[in-house]
């Protein structure tokens, strides 16, 4: 008798396409995850739709239109375990510095024909809007973070996904300090670890692909920041990246207006 | 019995196209044999990048473009670097060029590789998706994956990781790769080369349908390369201009059905064609010597007019990407810096590269300490956007006695023809057809 696998459905709203792509990325994994999940619904990589409900849900990207507010309930009604993977998912997303400026602006500064967008004022996490079971951080995601994740949801295991910061994932690496040697600006005191430590060791401070990790000293880093030579506005556009909205960077941000 | 004419009137709708990067959808209106309406719309959520822009450091804009696409972000990136170094004046040469261009031979490599064999490669053989494609094909389904996995190693030794590499900056680049990183890629990329061929014989040898379009190629030229990162803008029309006379001859205009804006020529009533055909028709001399044999042995001339045969194209460049990055390498001595100095002054600047779809122009106005006052960015989908409609009208004109299940598949294909990015374009698809 055949075996049933569980079902796996993959949902874009706005976004780059890239944490999606990190699912096609596992070059060395990919055959061996369609073994062992039947791929439902992943538009970027197949045309046969199968009906839900869904087992694991993965939902990549942000919530900036009507529709899409209304397509996500959908989504979280279809699915036992929703995952959100991505910035935009579980911030917002770049677009999310949008939600800094007034909507009518944008629309016209972009398209001649306003009256034909049809957008929403803010860019939102998926859980403004539905609850959800399992946050991905990330801008991209890591991968090999996506696959434990399935593995931990496919075995009804809770994932083991660190969530201390860049720094510890430096020490744990051995990798110099670039704020301490170089006096490079860095936002991995502030940031969730979880990339494999790649700005530091690219000679570059983290810029916070990451998102804020827990309980995230932002005053303190702020203010080494400015001891570092950064001015106000360079501090307060140092967060306002890809995780702009993300509530401990939003506030930071905004404390540097 | 006679039918009644609503009976007459035919639509084939597709809300959500499948295996192309984004939102589209696809609409076709048939009435009596003749085509009514066809429309090729891209809903994707706009994402009013242009604006985002504006007010923050020029040395943002390489990290920021990057978001408009996980595909092709070294497209972004590097139009970005290439605008704001024009501007500040300086130009990034030698070694830390060659890092650079090595990168971007890495995303033509993933990117290629990614749609030929995962997106394009089913429709061609009649399967839905990839997996299943390797219930059938394993070995051919495994090949593709070592190869793309080869050009995201690229990125990864490079740039930092695959999908928004770290370590590109307005300038050069962050840090330098480690010398023993890129001996180990220069002898995965031997092993590549081979593969490469095998699998552009390979589509060599698939089916093509009958379809050819005269198409006004636009593409990079450079003096010296088999245009990449940069060059100037050309078409096998005559055109010839400089990257900052772009906005002189082309425009985009905004139509109802599609949230990308449609490009244009201001010079002519034709659609224009970006992308590996593009390229390939303008500068197939410059491809190596290797890469036109493998062009030869799957049965292209120098000129492609059958645009189901881009898929082919794309790996004839993946062969080009991989001896490219191969020879880059080899080449490399390491630099005393990872990158020049860029002061910011009040300037204008532009960039554009060929990204794996076509050339991605961006324009970046500055103020005196180096602030985006203005930007606009053209990705290569919304430039093809006419050019896509225009072809579906074509080969739907001759296929009219199809079933619709069959004129919708040879529909999509066509579509994927042209690796449609549509978060880029957006900034994709629904396939309706409606028949009479």
């Amino acid at each position: 008798m055949a075996r049933t696998r569980p079902k796996l459905a993959v949902w874009k709203f706005s976004s780059c396409d890239g944490c999606q792509l990190s699912l096609l990325d596992c070059e060395d994994e990919l055959l061996a995850v369609a073994d062992s999940v039947e791929i439902a619904y992943f538009l970027e990589a197949t045309r046969a739709e199968i009906a839900g409900p869904y087992d694991i849900s993965l939902v990549e990207g942000s919530i900036t239109t009507p529709h899409e507010a209304e397509r996500i309930r959908r989504v979280r009604a279809q699915s036992r375990t929703l995952i959100t993977i991505g910035a935009c998912a579980t911030a917002g997303g770049i677009q999310a510095l949008k939600n800094l400026r007034q909507v009518d602006e944008l629309v016209r500064a972009v398209y001649a024909c306003p009256e034909y967008i049809d957008t929403l004022a803010s860019s939102t996490p998926i859980q403004d809007h539905v609850p959800v079971d399992f946050e991905l951080r990330g801008c991209p995601i890591d991968r090999y973070q996506l696959l434990e994740v399935l593995n931990a949801a496919l075995n009804g295991r809770k994932p083991n996904i660190p969530a201390y910061s860049q720094c510890i994932e430096c020490k744990l690496a051995g990798t110099i300090c670039v704020m301490v040697s170089e006096g490079k600006p860095c936002l991995g005191p502030v940031t969730q670890a979880g990339c494999g430590n790649l700005c530091p060791t690219c000679d570059r401070g983290c810029y916070g692909c990451f998102g804020p990790k827990e309980t995230s000293n932002t005053a303190s880093l702020s203010a080494w920041l400015q001891r570092l030579g950064m001015d106000r506005r360079e501090v307060r556009h140092f967060y306002r990246l890809f995780n702009a909205n993300a509530p401990a960077f939003r506030e930071e941000s905004k404390a540097h207006e | 019995m006679s039918e009644s004419p609503r009976d007459e009137q035919r639509v084939i709708q597709v809300d959500a196209l499948a295996r192309v990067e984004g939102e589209g959808a696809l609409y076709l209106r048939v009435t009596d044999g003749v085509i009514q309406d066809l429309k090729f719309r891209i809903y994707e959520p706009p994402r009013f990048f242009e604006v985002l822009l504006q007010g923050r450091d020029f040395s943002d804009a390489p990290d920021i473009t990057a978001r408009i696409c996980g595909i092709c972000p070294m497209a972004y990136i590097l139009s970005a670097c290439q605008a704001m170094e024009q501007a500040a004046g300086v130009s990034v040469e030698g070694d830390l060029r060659a890092l650079r261009r090595a990168a971007y031979c890495g995303e033509w490599i993933e990117s290629h590789v990614l749609h030929a064999f995962l997106l394009h490669a089913p429709d061609f053989l009649g399967y839905p998706d990839a997996i299943r494609l390797s219930h059938d094909h394993p070995d051919l389904v495994r090949k593709a994956l070592e190869l793309k996995k080869l050009g995201n190693r690229i990125l990864e030794v490079i740039g930092g990781r695959a999908v928004h590499p770290v370590n590109f900056r307005v300038g050069g680049l962050h840090g330098l790769p480690r010398r023993q990183a890129l001996a180990e890629l220069a002898k995965e990329l031997e092993r590549g080369l081979d593969l490469a061929l095998e699998l552009t014989r390979f589509t060599g040898g698939l089916d093509f349908p009958p379809f050819e379009y005269d198409y006004t190629c636009v593409s990079l030229r450079h003096p010296d390369e088999y245009a990449i990162q940069e060059g100037r803008i050309v078409s096998n029309r005559g055109l010839d201009i400089p990257v900052s006379e772009f906005e002189a001859h082309f425009d985009e205009e905004h139509v109802a059905h599609s949230n990308a804006l449609h490009g244009f020529q201001k010079d002519s009533p034709e659609p224009y064609l970006v992308g590996p055909i593009a390229r390939y028709n303008n500068n197939f001399q410059q491809l190596s010597q290797l890469a036109q044999e493998a062009a030869r042995g799957a049965g292209l001339g120098p000129v492609v007019n059958n645009p189901f045969q881009s898929i082919v194209v794309r790996m004839i460049e993946t062969v080009y990407a991989v001896e490219e990055a191969l020879r880059l390498i080899r080449g490399y001595q390491e630099p005393a810096a990872a990158c020049v100095s860029a002061e910011p002054r009040s300037a204008r600047g532009y960039g554009c590269t060929e990204a794996p779809r076509g050339i991605c122009y961006h324009r970046y106005d500055l103020d005196d300490r180096g602030h985006i006052l203005e930007a606009r960015i053209v990705p290569p989908t919304a430039q093809n956007q006419k050019q896509i409609e225009r072809d579906l009208r074509g080969l739907v004109a001759h296929r009219l006695d199809l079933p619709d299940e069959r004129l919708q598949w040879i529909c999509e294909q066509a579509i994927r023809n042209y690796d449609p990015c549509i978060s880029c374009a957006t900034h994709f698809l629904k396939l309706t057809v409606e028949r009479g």
